[in-house]
């Protein structure tokens, strides 16, 4: 199993490669187009802001490669992100494979922004969640999020039900970290590959 | 719901974990990823790394501990102590740190805030503040806490928020190391005026103090170090306490 890391210098990578590499798969990091358009699956990793990252996609060409992907993808926290239309954080213009806008969570009973910790997530579909139940706790990190909306693949309340997954055809979208989310993360990776 | 969080901290010196342990089952007690996997499968739910190497030789081992704990933890860390300069910072985050935490160098240099949250985003910073309590007044202490400052905590918290910090970490020198409690009063007039996460530090003793210091003490996160090292509270048996007494906390 090839597994492509797209690399745009959006955070911490170590884990994710990491994780992978504990089940056996063979990852690279790249930018290199036709590296990402052959591997068995692509993770699309991020963290940080969502307009220095769409430029950093713009600038390789990325952006067009990415939306055009016919295996399985996996976009992570603020890729997950950038697969949506477009996010209210800098403005930014997304890939547009969801069509959805990111918004900030609106903190009106005085909250912490970012939304940073264990929080549980439920209504759970695609085969991603396969063998996990209802309201396991994942590790989320971030100030902005994707409402529920139709290709919503699992929930999480936090200020406002909202989108901790989501899916449509072979691209997958995970608000939390599955690399940091323990054993249970380990296996949604594991459902991933299997795809 | 979000859950709140229990974090262990290990003290690190030359690569190798200083203060003792007494779990079981642990062949290398002194090796700061056995101990930290160890952990992790005990459900903590983050560890924070403390680099306290006074040599410059034995700092830089902390990047292959970095490196060794991204590999083979699946939950999230911080590392601090001696973190200087948003070059470090960019080391550690390469080797596969989830967050950093900066103490002394951000009362030396605000500005250094800044730019750490600027060039890797808010969550990755974590702004350590250790004080004590003199004449009703939070002193800001650096350097291990062997230095005053001028700096009053809560307007000193506060800038480190508007200079883009993630979460602070409030370490009470006048509860640290005295196991009754945390400065649940204080913490939570700190959580409540800052729109950011609020880890406490200092005073675990008992079980009852984690519950105290989430609801008394308002805060997001508890942190300690001696009394897990040493097998005082285990972290299955203090989850399974904070859940019977309906603190969220994940099981």
């Amino acid at each position: 199993m090839k597994i492509a890391i797209i690399d745009y210098k959006a955070g911490n990578i170590k884990s994710v490669e990491a994780a992978l590499q504990r089940l056996g798969c063979q990852t690279v990091l790249t930018k290199e187009h036709d590296v990402i358009t052959s591997a068995d699956k692509v993770i699309f990793p991020g963290v940080g802001n969502a307009g220095a990252a769409m430029e950093a996609l713009k600038s390789t060409g990325l952006n067009k490669i990415i939306p055009e992907l016919k295996q399985p993808v996996l976009g992570i926290c603020l890729g997950m992100q950038l697969m949506c239309r477009h996010s209210q954080e800098e403005d930014t213009d997304g890939l547009g494979i969801f069509d959805i806008n990111v918004v900030k969570f609106n903190a009106t009973n005085g909250e912490k922004i970012p939304h940073m910790g264990w929080n549980e997530i439920y209504n759970l579909k695609t085969p991603l969640y396969k063998g996990i139940t209802d309201n396991s706790f994942m590790y989320f990190v971030h100030s902005y999020m994707v409402p529920v909306f139709e290709y919503t693949a699992a929930k999480c309340n936090y200020t406002t039900e909202f989108s901790a997954s989501i899916a449509k055809d072979n691209f997958y979208g995970v608000q939390f970290h599955p690399e940091k989310s323990g054993t249970i993360g380990q296996l949604i990776l594991e459902n991933f590959i299997k795809l | 719901m979000l859950a709140k969080r229990i974090i262990a901290c290990l003290d690190v010196k030359d690569g190798q974990t200083v203060k003792g342990v007494s779990f079981e089952n642990l062949r290398y007690a002194g090796d700061p990823v056995e101990l930290g996997k160890a952990y992790s499968e005990q459900g903590v739910d983050e560890l924070v790394y403390l680099d306290i190497t006074a040599t410059n030789e034995g700092r830089k081992q902390i990047y292959s501990l970095v490196e060794s704990v991204a590999k083979n933890l699946s939950i999230p860390f911080t590392i601090g102590g001696g973190i200087s300069s948003v070059e470090d910072a960019e080391n550690l985050l390469i080797y596969g740190a989830d967050k950093i935490s900066v103490n002394s160098a951000a009362v030396k240099n605000p500005q250094l805030v800044s730019d750490l949250a600027k060039k890797f985003g808010k969550q990755f910073v974590v702004v350590a503040i250790d004080a004590k309590e003199i004449n009703n007044q939070w002193i800001v202490h650096t350097h291990g806490g062997k230095k005053a400052t001028n700096l009053e905590l809560y307007s000193w918290a506060k800038e480190m928020e508007e200079r883009g910090a993630g979460e602070i970490l409030f370490t009470s020198m006048n509860h640290d190391g005295h196991q009754n409690g945390f400065a649940n009063e204080s913490l939570a007039k700190l959580s409540e005026m800052l729109t950011i996460p609020v880890i406490a530090s200092g005073g675990a003793g008992e079980m009852e103090h984690f519950k105290d210091v989430f609801t008394k003490g308002k805060a997001d996160a508890a942190l300690a170090a001696s009394i897990f090292h040493f097998g005082k509270i285990a972290i299955p048996e203090l989850k399974q306490y904070l859940i019977k007494e309906k603190i969220n906390v994940r099981p």
